[in-house]
């Protein structure tokens, strides 16, 4: 039920997102469409961004976890590790 | 002729020498760059996450002036310099700082605040024509983000990375909490007071927005609950209709579009309270103090530090020789009051005093400046330092904390006279 109803939030996000938020292109690479999925149903991609790059992967997995378990996003542990390594990858310092 | 490149280059040559006998280390980064061809790009520190240079601009919220774009969605923008000149921060160029992205546009006329809880004698609701039946106060005051300047912490630290602009200050007005708490009376077990606002989280389950105050804090003749600004409604992005004001504290308590006071008898332990918000144990000169939420390692975060920044010119900044050289800003901390800003132009060997502007209380900005005599050709770095009347001033030397809070560092101000 949760997994449905943040399916709408997400299309819900995704239509505002082309009404007013700029497009912020994250750098390509294996997870990016996860991440782009996953941390846009709460927030812009620009805090993305602007925390790199310094965060070492421990840092960023702690970040992931955080938005799990304080702010309830509802990402499943695989999902985790793939946007974990492409924010490593991508954003990591 | 002499470019800024040459000079720019002559300052790192000369770098090593300076460091003799200096108070203040290098500046681990040249000046700021200037504004982008055209000026449409906002003035950055160097020291920001490359990550937030590449990333932020200049932005108009609606009702807004265009200012320094970190985050779209929650929105988080910060004050260009250009604005903070003055004691009084103008409603349209105030910063903005939501956590949470559910973001409601209150109606006024619809707008109600509920007030009891556990250790209330009462309950009631009220109207904002009820609030505005109260006796009215006022109070300059700034506001100011716990997290202001954390973007320049070495090193970084994850947050929104704010340069200086994560504050202003106004002249707000409203009813005093004191007079709404009396309105339902505090039973003798109250501890704290908990504030929410109509924002929320987009996810359920997520941590509401939500700050308690201690009962002695909240009883403060100062603290109110503001539905004027400057004049003004408040700006939506700063509360509409209706903030908690709590001058000499940081802006985290805050609370925008206030709907809810709650008296309670225990430490109230939203997300935002514990673990948010928090400095670590006896690292700080705080003499205001949150006694029933401190643990054994953290304590949270309340008066604002003694404080000041240099804003009569940007850092990277230009200007001809031959003028004498005024060198101003604006002083603050935590209401114990300004009573001193020295300025310096040889890295610390020496200090002259800087004429204070008017005072507007205790908790509000102080404008200072100095007119140094022509400089000569070259660079010159100038840093402010603020010193309040309990004797407390800046330090030279970050305290780094994990959040990214308390930055009172000096600030190095590069001029280039050509």
């Amino acid at each position: 039920m949760r997994r449905f109803l943040l399916l709408g939030l997400a299309v819900a996000s995704i239509a505002s997102d082309l009404r007013a938020e700029p497009d912020i292109a994250l750098k390509p690479g294996p997870g990016r469409d996860t991440v782009e999925a996953q941390c846009s149903a709460c927030h812009s991609l620009d805090y993305i961004v602007m925390n790199s790059p310094f965060l070492t992967r421990t840092q960023w997995q702690a970040e992931v976890r955080k938005m799990i378990e304080a702010f309830k996003a509802p990402i499943d542990p695989a999902d985790a590790e793939a946007i974990t390594d492409y924010l490593t990858r991508a954003y990591g310092g | 002729m002499i470019t800024r490149r040459d000079l720019i280059e002559s300052v790192g040559a000369g770098a090593g020498a300076a460091l003799l006998g200096a108070a203040f280390p290098a500046r681990a980064e040249g000046p700021a760059e200037g504004r982008a061809e055209g000026g449409a790009g906002p003035e950055l520190s160097p020291l920001l996450p490359a990550g937030t240079r590449a990333e932020a601009r200049l932005e108009s919220l609606p009702g807004k002036k265009p200012l320094i774009k970190l985050t779209t969605r929650p929105p988080n923008y910060e004050t260009p310099i250009e604005y903070l000149k003055t004691a009084i921060t103008r409603n349209d160029a105030f910063f903005v700082r939501y956590h949470l992205a559910d973001i409601p546009e209150v109606d006024a006329r619809t707008w109600k605040l509920r007030v009891g809880g556990a250790a209330a004698k009462a309950s009631r609701e009220l109207d904002l024509e009820e609030l505005r039946k109260l006796p009215a106060a006022e109070v300059v005051a700034v506001c100011q983000c716990a997290g202001n300047r954390r973007g320049l912490f070495r090193p970084h630290v994850a947050g929104i990375e704010w340069g200086n602009g994560a504050m202003g200050c106004a002249r707000w007005k409203g009813a005093r909490l004191e007079d709404v708490l009396n309105l339902v009376g505090l039973g003798p077990d109250a501890l704290e007071i908990v504030f929410d606002g109509a924002d929320g989280p987009v996810v359920a389950g997520a941590p509401d927005f939500a700050k308690s105050l201690p009962v002695a804090k909240a009883l403060e003749k100062t603290v109110l609950l503001a539905y004027e600004m400057n004049g003004e409604p408040l700006p939506h992005w700063n509360g509409f209709p209706v903030r908690l004001v709590v001058p000499g504290w940081s802006a985290t308590y805050w609370v925008k579009h206030l709907t809810s006071i709650e008296v309670v008898a225990k430490p109230y332990d939203g997300f935002w309270m514990k673990p948010g918000y928090r400095i670590p144990s006896g690292r700080f000169p705080i003499v205001t103090r949150f006694p029933s939420q401190d643990t054994a390692v953290n304590v949270p975060i309340t008066e604002i530090l003694i404080n000041s920044l240099i804003t009569s010119h940007a850092d990277g900044a230009e200007v001809k020789a031959g003028a004498k050289l005024v060198i101003g800003g604006i002083a603050w901390d935590g209401g114990h009051g300004v009573r001193s800003v020295e300025i310096t132009a040889d890295d610390g060997k020496t200090w002259v005093a800087a004429e204070l502007g008017e005072d507007l209380g205790p908790f509000a900005f102080r404008t200072f400046r100095h007119a140094f005599e022509a400089a000569a050709r070259g660079s010159h770095t100038f840093r402010a330092r603020a010193t309040n009347r309990i004797g407390q001033t800046q330090v030279a030397e970050l305290i780094h904390n994990p959040p990214g809070y308390h930055h009172n560092v000096m600030q190095p101000v590069t001029i280039f006279v050509t």
